[in-house]
């Protein structure tokens, strides 16, 4: 027992330096802008960048966007399929894993031949259409994400049975969707909305290909062009996604309790 | 016959091939309390259903009030609905959840807060310690009461009850089922309540419907029902009862292994020879002569059952086994097993089973 315990230590510790030295590495280099000395000099350099402040507030705004979108599209989907119609549970988690299957860059190239100036529905003719069309494919990547995580907030509650008691007070689905499904899976959706926040802010190849001035293409132009900004650029997008699973850990202490059967 | 307030007419459901619930026809008049008893897979849960909205009849019709509702949502139904699994909201308290109705009525809010407090009133909580309380922070029996309440708050026309002290200890399901019955009288609002515990529904119901395999098998009075079997299958649900096969004799006697007794009523359709099935509660059967009792057989006891205050003696009579209770007296020690005894009943008790 105590040799197992001695190896699983080992084996966590080689893990965590393998993941930790290129960190604290990429962490130590973008402190040594100023040649000699520890200083904030890249960070800054970044944070006063114009490009940094534009591309950063988009893909915040499209990560907002993405979030809105999602929640509308993946809430009353998973809430119907589980209550009505149980049997095709499977088929909507295949379609949802499908993101994960197909790569982005095969996603995108779709979109271009499908919405192009010259097809049907032009949506890449302006910069509001391109826009839409990148937040939609932002849905798509984080479908796996958010669905899973509104489908095991939906577990937790007992929908059927909560759909019909509001339903016996008069309640019409809209409500019972605002005022009874919704806030008792808002960990749950919160959950998905943290981790869709954390892919729009590092997503680079559909904002690339469709020539949107996003977070992800600005990190790799800096990465070819400077040394000791792009090392900070890295750190900073760190933070956002470890603040955003740090947030998650934190809203899942303020969901409701499911009602014990018996005392 | 005063018009019924909910009338429930010729109404069947199938899925599919399979058909849950036959023709079922019942009125229920305003301010009564009718139970809906059989076991599982009955179909009870089914017709509550249907009337509740949430499932839609493949034939008949259901009536509220004069009103043909079978086509209505449920949510345009006005009826109150308390479930064996509580249901309260989660993310709602305790208020919040009696006050749900409502406030989707869009009821002002100094109303629902009035309301609120009436109905905590009612179900004996105090609005004070209970009203800003999440679900998880209640036991179960005080659960289940505010679901009776948030049901009750809209004024509903029809309460309606799916089992809802089955998940609830045995102590704390007798007490509600008295503080249902009392609410529900105080109020005077039509009920149905739907189980599968005989004692519950004796002792709540105005009437009892008895159903079996879709089909309703007897309505009535708790007393006739368990007096008066219309059925076998009653016979054997309700109460213990002991069926004894006998064949009827040429005197109009009829025959049990070596003993033969007078029925009180002549049985029609049968003549001397054809089998009969009779039925006997065990609470009718006296161990040796009782005054009264007209009809007496010769047995052997087959097993004793000591339950403290009463002795369950069951005794072999020919090819049947009939249970007796004798309370228990410190003074006179049990039969023993293979003692030969006489058993008396009167004739009146004994029942024709369909």
């Amino acid at each position: 027992m105590k040799i197992n315990r001695i190896w699983s230590w080992l084996f966590f510790g080689i893990g965590a330096l393998y993941f930790i030295f290129p960190l604290v590495s990429t962490a130590e280099f973008s402190l040594k802008m100023r040649r000699g000395a520890y200083t904030l000099d890249a960070y800054w350099t970044v944070l006063a960048d114009p490009r940094f402040q534009q591309t950063f507030t988009y893909s915040v705004l499209m990560a907002l966007a993405t979030i809105a979108f999602g929640v509308l599209l993946v809430v009353p989907t998973a809430y119907w399929v589980r209550l009505k119609l149980p049997r095709w549970r499977p088929v909507l988690e295949f379609v949802t894993l499908l993101p994960l299957i197909i790569p982005p860059i095969v996603i995108v190239f779709g979109y271009i031949r499908l919405y192009n100036t010259s097809s049907w529905l032009p949506l890449t003719g302006s910069a509001m259409g391109t826009n839409l069309l990148l937040m939609f494919g932002y849905v798509i990547l984080s479908l796996p994400y958010m669905y899973r995580a509104v489908d095991t907030g939906l577990r937790a509650i007992d929908v059927a049975t909560l759909t019909e008691a509001a339903q016996s007070l008069g309640a019409g689905w809209i409500t019972i969707l605002a005022r009874v499904i919704l806030p008792n899976v808002a960990v749950a959706v919160l959950s998905g909305a943290f981790i869709t926040f954390a892919i729009v802010i590092g997503e680079f190849v559909m904002a690339a290909l469709l020539n949107r001035p996003s977070f992800g293409p600005y990190m790799q132009l800096l990465g070819a062009n400077r040394a000791y900004e792009p090392a900070a650029l890295a750190v900073i997008a760190f933070a956002i996604t470890w603040g955003c699973m740090a947030l998650i850990q934190f809203v899942s202490k303020f969901a409701p309790r499911a009602p014990g059967a018996q005392h | 016959m005063p018009e019924p307030f909910l009338s429930i007419q010729h109404v069947r459901k199938s899925f599919g091939a399979t058909t849950v619930v036959q023709d079922f026809n019942l009125d229920v008049e305003a301010g009564e309390f009718v139970s809906f008893l059989g076991p599982s897979g009955c179909g009870k849960t089914t017709v509550l259903r249907m009337v509740a909205g949430f499932e839609e009849p493949s034939a008949g019709r259901i009536v509220i009030g004069g009103k043909d509702v079978t086509a209505l949502k449920p949510n345009q139904r006005n009826i109150g609905m308390v479930f064996q699994a509580y249901a309260l909201f989660p993310n709602l308290t305790v208020a919040q959840n009696i006050g749900f109705g409502l406030k989707v009525a869009g009821v002002p809010k100094a109303e629902i807060d009035s309301r609120v407090a009436e109905m905590l009133d009612i179900i004996k909580l105090p609005a004070g310690e209970f009203g800003n309380r999440y679900p998880y922070q209640l036991s179960g029996g005080q659960q289940q009461r505010i679901a009776l309440a948030r049901a009750l708050a809209p004024r509903p026309k029809v309460l309606l009850l799916d089992e809802p002290l089955s998940a609830l200890d045995a102590k704390v399901r007798v007490s509600l089922r008295e503080e249902i019955r009392s609410i529900q009288k105080k109020l005077g609002i039509t009920t149905i309540f739907v189980t599968h515990d005989q004692e519950e529904a004796l002792s709540i119901s105005d009437r009892i419907v008895v159903m079996y395999g879709g089909k309703v098998e007897q309505v009535g009075a708790a007393f006739e029902i368990y007096n008066r079997p219309a059925t076998r299958f009653v016979a054997g649900f309700v109460g213990t009862l002991n069926v004894l096969e006998g064949t009827l004799g040429p005197a109009g006697k009829v025959q049990l292994g070596s003993g033969a007794f007078s029925l009180r009523q002549e049985p029609e359709g049968v003549r001397a020879g054809d089998a009969l099935s009779l039925a006997l509660r065990p609470e009718a059967i006296a161990l040796g002569h009782r005054e009264g009792n007209d009809a007496m057989l010769s047995g052997e006891i087959a097993d004793v059952h000591f339950l403290g205050s009463v002795i369950r003696v069951r005794v072999r009579v020919g090819d049947s086994i009939v249970s007796l209770d004798t309370f228990n007296n410190p003074a006179t020690p049990p039969p023993q097993i293979g003692d030969h005894v006489e058993i008396s009943f009167s004739s009146g008790d004994v029942l024709l089973l369909n």
